[in-house]
């Protein structure tokens, strides 16, 4: 594994690097280090979130309906705060420090820098969870005013947010000093493009945190009379929405360099793949738009313009990648000798590798239910017959859970063995780990998806109504325990997850000095299966078919939506 | 690198400060300043 | 195992097919675009663009008159209240109720504005044959809707944005006579 193509001599200081066992790729002793705390910090997210989960889903359940309403708004409190920040960009932080040193040879630019954005946002975590346990931020993940929260609660969503932005700096510094010290040769790999284009992101939604986020702080301590509900909203929005864009550059980034490590696959076209990133760039953000379309304040065209990214440019990169990530992996396979059929390289790929195959159901459930549903329920119209109904949950869990959390559980069947040096406990029951967590999380979204479409509010402790009679029928009770069973069969696949996850990385087998144990790839049979010529380097007609499958459910529930939306009432 | 042929979009996308700079830039003018600009101008309702 | 350095000649145009999955993509995203703008001219459902900075105190002075001037009758407490058919009709949100009731004919259009006197609200209206219209409710804000029942019967509003520890128990109503 020496031909790294270009790579020189590094800046590392002597004694503070190693060069993986398992790789050769070179690792900077200090990132290394802020890696791991931060993994170590996501995962524990990640651990609070998830019992909060399957609190709320088994409340949600009608026949269950588990926690008392104070206790069940509170619990969504958590698990919106320690899912959607916490875990994520925690996680995060860490993918940035590896790739800007790993992938291009470099030291971190800065361990102080790493030390105290850790500090900061580990105090920010730490405060927001203890305001919310002890009541005093009953709020919500989305906070709205006048909702009033303790001030401690806004202050350590700021520290938070601070010590990101820090992190976010030192890894664009340690580009810089990457370049200056000409660690690589050449263009930035793809990876560190896609990276890239996650860190700008976070520095624009970190800017809107503290333009919300101080004036709000000042109003609950009392030093600001109002804060405009409106204004509120727009910037709020900028914060909520802008995050969960990170995770869509981060984990596409992760879906290239996850194909590359266990296939070998590489890019079709290097250009194709960054236009799509700097689409994501420009317009990606505008989508914040989506929470407001049937709001108050601002105009329509305000709402027509930003809730379609600019035309959909941004929904062009995803369809891009969404084309050139799987024909890669087409590519390669059929490159390694599987020719047969249309799908023949797809059921020759490595399923029970649970990098290989989480990875690759977070590609599909990304593409056919996030994508389609967030696109879709994001139509300025179409909003009127979705906002804030269960069909908004069921589409940032197949973003935000289906997408990137089994993306970045995929990631950490690697993640442990080379950055923590340890092999894994219980492999054989971490291969259908990806499957069980993906079989819940398609239940709960489901459930989500059909309880929403028949109007069955989001963040709604009792759909009973206390006693009102507003009918709730047998079909839509159904809807919800799906989304109680899903839940516990995910919060299961979870558990297998985390428990694997802290045996390991606490008492696992280390592998200095030595390969990782592998989690098998695919054999070349290439030698008796023909020549391979320049043009079968373009060739996917498996990758086709299913992006015509894809392209046909997205123009079905398109429609399917505007033919509902036109048996409501008039509206102008 | 540095060639004067170099296409502007290859320049671009080896240009992480311009890149920040655009997608600070961009986002910010077309959501935020455009919708807070929509939210703070508008007229006290009559209420009829 | 490069993860991905490119080659020395790697800024290429897309070949064949990805061009036509660009192209393809393109058309579909135009097809999204403009299915907006359009069905604004034609459409009959369309997200309100009128709305005005308002006062609490004076949306609720005015929801009061509008109740005295119109009211019908009561259900439980609340009173039910009927506007004139192209007229305007007020409904507050607040203390964790829709107030007040109305009472509204089929076919004809209303000017429906909705305010909340407290904190943020969701307008969801729900009813038979799979009604369902939501709206963002803001206190401060007087947001407008032109509305016109197409059905009869009795519709429930819920509040579907998070207003407190009792927010489940707001509710409100809509009557819809033929």
């Amino acid at each position: 594994m020496s031909s790294i193509a270009g790579f020189l001599k590094g800046n590392f200081l002597p004694g503070q690097s190693r060069s993986c066992d398992t790789t050769g790729l070179p690792v900077c002793n200090t990132a290394s280090l802020y890696i791991r705390l931060n993994a170590v910090i996501a995962v524990v997210s990640l651990l609070i979130g998830a019992i909060a989960a399957i609190l709320i889903a088994l409340t949600r359940w009608p026949a269950v309906h588990l926690l008392p309403a104070e206790w069940f708004y509170r619990f969504l409190t958590v698990h919106g705060f320690n899912m959607l920040i916490f875990w994520i960009i925690f996680l995060e932080i860490g993918i940035l420090y590896f790739v800007a040193t790993t992938l291009l040879n470099s030291r971190l630019f800065s361990k102080a820098i790493a030390a105290i954005s850790f500090a900061l946002m580990l105090i920010g975590m730490i405060m927001v969870n203890a305001m919310i346990f002890t009541g005093q931020a009953d709020v919500l993940f989305t906070s709205y005013v006048p909702l009033m929260a303790h001030p401690l609660f806004y202050l350590g969503i700021i520290l938070f947010a601070v010590g990101a932005l820090l992190g976010v700096a030192n890894f664009f510094l340690t580009i810089h000093i990457a370049r200056r010290d000409k660690t690589y040769e050449g263009p930035f790999p793809l990876v560190v493009f896609g990276a890239i284009t996650a860190a700008v992101i976070a520095v624009v939604t970190i800017l809107h945190g503290a333009v919300v986020l101080i004036p709000t702080l000042l109003w609950s301590a009392g030093l600001l009379e109002t804060i405009d509900p409106g204004f509120y909203r727009v910037v709020w929005w900028g914060l909520g929405h802008m995050s969960q864009q990170i995770n869509v550059a981060a984990m596409i980034s992760v879906w290239y360099f996850m194909f590359s490590l266990i296939v070998g696959a590489k890019p079709l076209n290097h250009a194709v793949c960054r236009g799509a990133f700097i689409l994501y760039i420009l317009f990606i953000n505008l989508a914040s738009a989506h929470h407001l379309l049937v709001d108050p304040g601002v105009s329509t065209e305000w709402k027509i313009w930003n809730t379609s990214y600019a035309m959909y440019l941004a929904v062009l990169a995803s369809m891009l990648h969404g084309f050139t990530v799987p024909g890669a992996l087409e590519v390669a396979m059929r490159k390694k000798g599987y020719r047969q059929g249309l799908f023949g390289w797809l059921a020759a790929a490595p399923w029970s590798n649970p990098g290989f195959s989480g990875v690759f159901m977070a590609m599909v459930m990304f593409g056919f239910i996030g994508g389609i549903t967030g696109v879709t329920i994001g139509t300025e119209q179409i909003s009127i017959i979705t906002h804030n109904t269960l069909k908004l949950p069921a589409h940032f869990h197949g973003t935000v859970v289906a997408g990137t959390t089994l993306t970045f559980m995929a990631l950490a069947y690697y993640v442990v063995p080379l950055i923590f040096q340890k092999d894994w406990y219980a492999k054989g029951l971490l291969r259908l780990q990806p499957y069980i967590f993906a079989i819940g999380i398609f239940t709960v979204i489901i459930g989500m998806q059909f309880a929403g479409s028949a109007g069955i509010p989001r963040r709604h402790w009792d759909i009973s109504f206390a006693g009102t009679p507003i009918p709730i029928t047998p079909m839509e009770s159904g809807w919800l325990a799906l989304v109680g069973i899903g839940g516990v069969i995910a919060f299961l696949g979870l558990l297998i997850f985390l428990l694997a996850t802290v045996a390991t990385v606490f008492f696992g087998r280390s592998n200095k000095g030595r390969p990782m144990e592998d989690w098998g790839g695919v054999k070349d049979i290439s030698a008796g299966a023909g020549t391979w010529t320049k043009e079968d380097d373009h060739k996917t007609p498996g990758t086709w078919a299913l992006v015509m499958i894809l392209l046909t459910c997205f123009v079905v529930y398109f429609f399917a939506n505007w033919k509902a939306l036109a048996d409501v009432w008039w509206v102008h | 690198m540095g060639n004067e042929n170099t296409h502007w979009l290859e320049r671009l996308m080896e240009n992480p400060w311009m890149l920040l700079i655009l997608g600070i830039v961009v986002p910010t003018i077309s959501y935020t300043v455009w919708g807070v600009y929509d939210v703070l101008s508008l007229p006290v309702a009559p209420l009829p | 195992m490069s993860f991905m350095i490119p080659e020395k000649d790697w800024f290429k145009a897309p070949d064949k097919g990805e061009k036509s999955w660009i192209a393809i993509g393109f058309i579909w995203c135009l097809v999204l675009f403009f299915s907006m703008p359009i069905w604004h001219i034609y459409g009959k459902q369309n997200s309100s663009s009128e709305s005005y900075r308002v006062k609490p105190e004076d949306f609720s002075a005015r929801v009061m008159k509008f109740v005295e001037t119109n009211s019908i009758g009561k259900d439980g407490n609340t009173p039910i209240v009927q506007p004139k058919p192209g007229g305007h009709a007020y409904v507050m949100g607040g203390g964790y109720i829709w107030y007040p009731i109305l009472k509204l004919k089929k076919g004809n259009e209303y000017i429906l504005h909705i305010s909340s006197t407290d904190y943020q609200h969701g307008f969801s209206l729900q009813g038979e044959a799979g009604i369902n219209m939501n709206f963002q409710i803001l206190p401060g804000y007087d947001h407008v809707l032109k509305i016109t029942p197409t059905t009869s019967g009795t519709f429930n509003i819920v509040c579907n944005e998070f207003c407190g520890a009792r927010h489940h128990v707001m509710t409100g109503k809509i009557l819809v006579e033929d």
